[in-house]
């Protein structure tokens, strides 16, 4: 017996139905044997921070799925806000939420709300900051179908994985007002984070068995920037004989997203293109609601929903969908090194999602967070 | 060049369903407003030191206030309910928030017009999911480029897609959105449909809009009949049979 997605790989049309049909009436087992060296099944230390907005009740489903999963994860959580109590914004992490994500090395996050306040105009949003303190230059997210969430490319596989800039380019925060009514903001492209985030899409694209990575880019007009990343792209590319390498300007990019995403499948961006095309992925996907992502450094990960939107408005409806951070959280079992519970994870949520009933109102449904709840802590 | 020397500082894009050219998304209707003189691409930049290169987006509340003003002033003129500033403040809180409250300034004075905001991710986001919630979209320089062509993927390519650009005292310059197309010239090929919807808004900004409209919707009427239709749209026609066809229903 096949697993689904192994099937789906394989492209074998047979099995791929075998393995449907198994996946209409049960949870899948697998075959698979994962064979520990003693002391593997230890309890592991997350640090947990559930953010704002929708964040905690997400990650509430979280912690439910790792008791039930009994996956070897004791939480370290941290319930901190991206807004002071009176609105302002906040201006930086508590050590103790640093230090303990320096020492643990792997994170669960919620996003943080970043207010526009008009006095402050200094203060950096919180993630931001984070990602930049601990240096995790890469975002990575996963932008993939599941079959029975309804999306406007019917028929079509996508699955688009975004190695994203994580720590400069148009996030630099240097701004400043030149004269009153003129702004100049920087925008900063280096040789060394653009060869570290070339180096690790191709190292990930080598890592999962991918065939293509495409730069994304402005180049044609901002020429030495987006120069720059090219040209370090096109370096890296050449060490990677085995796979394809092609180059396209942001604008043509969306445009091809919305027409053809089957086209595309590793993508490596600076900053700000990156964040607009993982919404665009995203949203071909399902929306913000089954999307995960990560930030990866030297040695943290913090695991995340891929569309990083704090959801404000929908605090206490019990609607919000949890698949986007339950699948980063399977993502995170497998850099845990513990893929077992990231299998069963997965295979449940991808059954769960195969019918309707279970679909929250972002895709379309009428099922709440607790029902979604309900019927997948049944299911493992 | 031409954007420089006359100072044209709003691109305008109006982007809809063509009945009769299906895609994935046939709700779409909304017009794109992008600065177009500043912002990302004031090409200002240099090599700080060996490998570091800083670009500077520039925004001012001038180039900002007049872009917004024309935004507001078309949504009124062409009888659009809402107008979306697109931006990006909580990462450039500086620059994206001057563009904020220029637009916020030019909101209050066209009350019979919605007005709200939307991030950049979000707002590509939602325009993938459900593009018929947007109307008109006013942003700056580049997420104006990104978002406008974006949106012409939605409705079927640069073929189809006008554009008017409005400078300084009123000059309109009214083009299609898509290139030279070198390969296809002088066969008679070419679809005139994006030529032909830039001169309806050209009409429609000089007050003809009696002419544009009959223009615009024999133009319509040929694409949804299907007889003649050129290669770009799946058709076998010439560019001559298919102007035969329009000016016949006109």
């Amino acid at each position: 017996r096949l697993s689904y997605r192994a099937a789906l790989e394989l492209g074998s049309p047979p099995a791929a139905a075998a393995a449907v049909a198994a996946v209409a009436t049960r949870a899948l087992g697998t075959d698979l044997s994962y064979v520990p060296i003693p002391g593997d099944s230890q309890m592991k230390t997350v640090t947990l921070i559930p953010g704002d907005g929708i964040g905690p009740e997400v990650v509430k489903c979280v912690e439910r799925v790792v008791e039930t999963l009994k996956a070897p994860i004791k939480f370290e959580k941290f319930e901190v806000s991206g807004a002071n109590p009176d609105g302002t914004p906040r201006e930086s992490l508590p050590d103790e939420v640093i230090e303990s994500l320096r020492r643990n090395k792997v994170c669960i996050k919620g996003t943080l709300w970043a207010p526009l306040y008009k006095e402050n105009t200094n203060t950096q949003s919180l993630n931001v900051m984070l990602r930049k303190k601990l240096d995790l230059y890469v975002n990575l997210v996963h932008a993939y179908n599941i079959p029975g969430v309804k999306t406007r490319h019917e028929g079509g596989r996508i699955d688009i994985r975004i190695v994203r800039e994580n720590t400069e380019g148009e996030y630099s925060g240097l701004e400043h007002e030149v004269v009153p009514g003129v702004v100049e903001s920087l925008k900063i492209i280096t040789e060394r984070n653009s060869r570290r985030i070339a180096e690790y899409a191709f190292e990930y694209a080598t890592m999962n068995n991918r065939r293509k990575v495409t730069a994304v880019h402005k180049a044609n007009i901002m020429k030495l920037g987006d120069g720059q990343f090219l040209s370090v792209c096109r370096e890296t590319a050449k060490r990677y004989p085995n796979i394809e390498f092609e180059e396209m300007i942001v604008d043509a990019t969306c445009m091809k997203l919305v027409s053809n995403p089957e086209h595309f499948d590793v993508m490596v961006t600076p900053n700000l293109y990156g964040n607009i095309v993982c919404n665009v992925a995203a949203g071909l996907a399902g929306g913000a609601g089954v999307v995960p992502g990560v930030n990866v450094g030297e040695d943290i990960a913090i695991f995340e929903q891929g569309a990083r939107h704090v959801g404000r408005d929908l605090i206490g409806l019990d609607l919000a969908n949890p698949t986007a951070m339950l699948l980063s959280t399977a993502m995170m079992f497998r850099h845990l090194q513990i893929p077992m519970f990231a299998d069963r994870l997965e295979a449940a949520i991808i059954t769960l999602l195969a019918k309707p009933q279970n679909h929250t109102p972002d895709i379309g449904g009428k099922a709440s967070t607790s029902s979604f709840m309900t019927a997948l802590l049944e299911k493992l | 060049t031409l954007r420089k020397e006359l100072s044209l500082y709003a691109n305008i894009r109006p982007c809809f369903s063509i009945p009769g050219y299906e895609t994935k998304y046939n709700d779409v209707n909304l017009v794109t407003i992008r600065e177009n003189t500043e912002g990302e691409y004031s090409g200002l930049e240099h090599e700080v030191v060996p490998g570091v290169v800083e670009s500077l987006k520039v925004i001012t509340e001038k180039a900002s206030m007049r872009v917004a003003e024309y935004a507001f002033f078309y949504a009124k003129a062409n009888n659009r309910s809402k107008v979306t500033a697109v931006h990006k403040a909580n990462i450039m809180k500086k620059a994206d928030g001057l563009f904020l409250s220029c637009c916020r300034k030019v909101a209050d004075k066209y009350p019979e017009i919605k007005y709200e905001e939307k991030i950049i991710d979000n707002c590509c986001m939602q325009l993938v999911k459900d593009p018929s919630q947007f109307d008109v979209l006013v942003m700056p320089n580049l997420y104006g480029d990104i978002v406008s062509d974006l949106c012409a993927g939605l409705v079927g390519g640069l073929g189809l897609t006008p554009s008017l650009n409005v400078g300084d005292g009123g000059i309109a310059l009214a083009e299609a959105v898509h290139g030279t197309a070198p390969d296809i010239a002088g066969k008679d090929l070419a679809n005139p449909t994006a030529l032909l919807l830039s001169s309806v808004m050209m009409l429609r900004h000089i007050e003809m809009g009696s002419y544009a409209d009959k223009i615009e919707s024999a133009l319509l009427a040929t694409i949804a009949e299907g007889k003649f239709l050129t290669g770009d749209l799946g058709g076998k026609a010439t560019t001559t049979d298919f102007t035969n066809a329009l000016c016949s229903k006109m």
